[in-house]
């Protein structure tokens, strides 16, 4: 006899009250103590809402409807209350800055014992000890500000550790974080399931990162519905990840266009445990057949920059001797870990801050005095989070903002921002309110807004940030389209996907230096730079290596060379 | 970048180990008694104390002096406009009239004014250091956990330190949306009128207000989760045991205060000392 499910939904169905439609629907789960559970699911699908439901955000913080029964721990949950809940459920949630609630480690881990009214002395010694388990002890005394994404994180998770919660919830833990930080946080969340047996489950659409380490069973939510229960071996051989908008590991990507049918019995969830056998010489002949693509010619430099200095405070040097040239019609990324300087390097490009040294050319032209106003029009900049640039309520007046602060009159406005909306697929919208759009197509108005400037360069922090699949492929395709335009894109990133398959060129940041600029696939496959730089090696890289094939590097650069191909037939 | 205006430094001194209740009460008790006497010898007193304790908490002048020079121009305005609108008061106070200087008119210098003027002047030096010893040596939670250990409900002390807590990442959106709307032509420089800077500010309050909401709901959502508000009553963190030193503070402090009236009532007869009789 198996031992009582932790979680029990029962036909159970949300809909909040601000919807037309339920949220969940007929949602049957067991969950069993001591499991390790992966839930995924596209944006919007509900999986967030499935998380809120087990935590008690719902119904008592969102209300909305409710059908069928949730039991957690043998407990009702809508008969309960969220502190009952979150004896029970600790959560650990998406953004680890914007729920540290204390001025230092030591008092945000200290937050649930507070409210419970632990004595201050004892208090200390919990938070001591709960901190060691997460390796933040000699931390206690830091604020915020001080800690990097990693220690953010590990702060919250010992802030729930503090209660002695049965289950672990954690909602997007990979958002926001670098590559290398991501690997680390499944790592620690891994070694916390390992050691207290607690029953964990991860909400995440980015599969291939948390499966760095292996979890028992995946959940996939589409449409309000669980489409899929089972072992990650047989999810991953499986048609139900591209159909419903996840991606499936790289490496998953590159055996199915080598014509490999992958099956569950060769334990594809797992580098490690992939079986070879069928994959070595397949994967071989497919690599080998694959053609160079013909060189571009070279095209005029559009933005050099030259020995560029620049600091906040005289000492510490945020940007630190940097060079570097871009063509017209370039795409590249910029990576490097939090820190590194690039969201200084792009303010600096943008007028928002002037360097202490060196050039920057815009063709020939030295821009340094030029305004903001006016290196708008050469460089636009679209902001990490579209509502920190949204100010107007209807997608028109928005996009017409810059032009009217220019006083352009009112007929070429209208022409301008109704070329700009085309070009963004946003042209059925243009009497919309924006509070009706989805945040993928407000990113897509703020993006508009940029272009309607008509700048030759654009720069975009972070553009696929907290996109699952589906939008991620819908904003770099439009990203290429306008790309191909004759636009020129620089993206601040840390989504090695994306650099790997739309970049073709990246510039690594470390310290305020540029320590490389050159091939994605050179950057990805360099160990010494993937550890410097925050990154982290793409599974192709592995792939080749336990496929015995000798240069790692060409089979990644081949890799991308292939899917531009499948991608360029598929826009045909 | 971090606010460096009222920033609270963490360094160990004998004023950092204080309690943050310790030193609010000190600091009220202190400022009412420069307050309420205007002699110059007992503010002189005072004043002398609070540059030393400003030296014991090892408070760098380049962390305050932004607020100082504020401070003088703020002092030397109030100088000149107590002379220009109240020349007299001096004499209508002390009694006497020992004139020093004949300008013209009405405003002639006389010595009661000009010690009526140092000394209000004084008053000003002594409690402002004490103010700046008070915002830059308590931490904002423990100050929260001393408000509500008087008796101040604990969510409108955890607001305080909340908002502490948020306010440079508050700061440092409105820097980035600022720069952004700048760069799609907004002028917020002086060569904008007046009302169109002010139509350009709603421009970036706007999306301020929206990711500030966002946040909030992700703040409150987090505490909820960790059992904010479940019981009337919390305990905290940072709250600091009362030690020895509080109490030698807060006997000082009343010692000072005690003598601010004693003074007032058995030497001077009122709040003023009076050399001119």
């Amino acid at each position: 006899m198996r031992q009582e499910p932790i979680i029990e939904f029962i036909d159970y169905s949300f809909q909040y009250f601000s919807q037309a439609e339920p949220t969940l629907m007929d949602i049957n789960l067991k969950i069993y103590p001591g499991e390790k559970i992966l839930i995924v699911g596209p944006s919007g699908s509900g999986k967030s809402t499935l998380g809120h439901c087990i935590n008690g955000l719902i119904p008592f913080a969102y209300e909305g409807e409710i059908k069928g029964t949730l039991k957690i721990k043998g407990l009702v949950a809508k008969e309960q209350n969220i502190f009952t809940l979150s004896k029970i459920v600790g959560t650990v949630l998406q953004d680890s800055d914007g729920q540290f609630v204390g001025l230092t480690v030591g008092e945000d881990i200290a937050f649930a014992l507070e409210n419970d009214r632990v004595n201050t002395l004892q208090m200390h010694d919990t938070v001591a000890k709960v901190a060691e388990m997460v390796d933040m002890g000699k931390l206690l005394k830091s604020s915020p500000f001080e800690l990097s994404g990693g220690q953010k994180q590990r702060t919250s998770l010992a802030g729930v550790l503090v209660d002695d919660v049965d289950v672990l919830l954690f909602d997007e833990p990979l958002a926001n974080l670098d590559p290398a930080t991501g690997k680390t946080a499944i790592e620690i969340i891994d070694d916390i399931h390992k050691s207290t047996n607690k029953t964990v489950l991860i909400i995440e659409h980015r599969l291939e990162d948390v499966l760095h380490r292996g979890v028992d069973r995946i959940i996939v939510i589409a449409d309000g519905r669980i489409i899929a229960n089972m072992v990650p071996d047989e999810l991953v051989s499986s048609q139900i990840l591209i159909e419903n908008g996840i991606r499936e590991p790289l490496y998953i990507t590159a055996l199915k266009y080598a014509g490999i049918n992958v099956q569950k019995d060769m334990f594809p969830s797992h580098l490690d445990t992939l079986k070879m056998q069928k994959v070595v010489q397949p994967l071989n002949a497919w690599y080998k057949r694959i053609e160079e693509p013909e060189k571009q010619d070279e095209k005029p430099s559009i933005l050099k920059v030259e020995n560029l200095f620049f600091s906040y405070d005289g000492k510490k040097k945020i940007i630190n001797d940097v060079t570097f040239d871009i063509s017209e019609g370039d795409m590249i990324s910029i990576v490097g870990k939090n820190g590194a300087g690039k969201s200084t390097l792009a303010k600096i490009l943008c007028g928002f801050e002037s360097q202490d040294l060196g050039e920057i050319y815009y063709y020939s032209e030295d821009i340094k005095e030029k305004s903001i106003k006016e290196r708008a029009e050469i460089i636009g900049l679209v902001m990490q989070n579209p509502n920190q640039m949204i100010s107007k309520s209807l997608i028109y007046d928005e996009v017409a903002l810059g032009l009217r602060l220019r006083n352009v009159s009112e007929e070429d406005i209208k022409e301008r921002v109704e070329n700009a909306l085309e070009v963004c697929g946003l042209s059925p919208f243009i009497e919309w309110p924006i509070s009706a759009l989805s945040y993928g197509q407000k990113k897509r108005v703020t993006i508009a807004s940029i272009l309607v400037l008509e700048p030759k360069i654009i720069i975009l922090d972070e553009p696929t940030a907290g996109q699952d699949y589906y939008h991620y492929t819908e904003i770099m395709k439009f990203l290429e389209r306008i790309n191909k335009m004759g636009v020129t894109i620089i993206m601040i990133t840390h989504d090695m996907h994306l650099m790997l398959e739309y970049t073709p060129r990246a510039i690594v940041l470390l310290d305020g230096e540029v320590i490389a600029d050159t091939r994605a696939s050179i950057v990805l496959t360099d160990s010494n730079l993937v550890a410097k730089a925050n990154l982290k090696e793409t599974s192709l890289y592995f792939l080749a290596e336990k496929a015995d094939i000798e240069d790692g590097t060409l089979f990644v650069q081949r890799f991308i060379d292939y899917e531009k191909g499948v991608r360029e037939a598929n826009e045909a | 970048m971090k606010l460096k205006l009222f920033s609270y430094n963490v360094i160990d001194t004998p004023i950092h180990r204080l309690s943050g209740l310790t030193k609010l009460i000190c600091f009220l008790l202190l400022t009412f008694a420069v307050m309420f006497s205007y002699d110059i010898r007992f503010i002189l007193f005072v004043m002398a104390f609070s540059f030393v304790i400003l030296k014991i908490s090892k408070i760098r002048f380049s962390q305050i002096k932004l607020m100082l020079i504020y401070v003088v121009v703020f002092l030397i305005t109030n100088a000149i406009l107590t002379f220009l609108f109240e020349p007299e008061y001096g004499v209508e106070i002390y009694g006497t009239r020992h004139e020093i200087l004949r300008i013209f008119g009405r405003y002639n210098l006389t010595q009661e004014q000009l010690l009526y003027q140092i000394t209000k002047v004084l008053k000003y030096a002594s409690v402002i250091p004490l103010g700046i010893i008070f915002l830059l040596t308590t931490n904002p939670s423990e100050f929260a956990a001393s408000l509500n250990g008087v008796g101040i409900p604990y969510k409108v002390a955890y607001a305080v330190s909340l908002t502490l807590r948020y306010f440079p990442d508050i700061q440092r959106d409105y820097q980035n949306i600022s720069q952004a709307q700048q760069a799609r032509g907004l002028e917020m420089s002086k060569k904008a009128s007046f009302g169109s800077r002010f139509k350009n500010a709603l421009l970036i309050i706007i999306p301020l207000i929206f990711s500030t909401l966002d946040r909030i709901e992700s703040i409150s959502n987090a505490m909820d989760l960790r059992g904010f508000g479940k019981l009337k009553k919390r305990t905290w963190y940072s709250k600091k045991t009362i030690i020895t030193g509080d109490y030698i503070a807060m006997g000082l402090s009343v010692l000072v205060f005690a003598m601010s009236i004693l003074i007032s009532i058995f030497i001077n007869g009122s709040r003023f000392f009076n050399p001119f009789i």
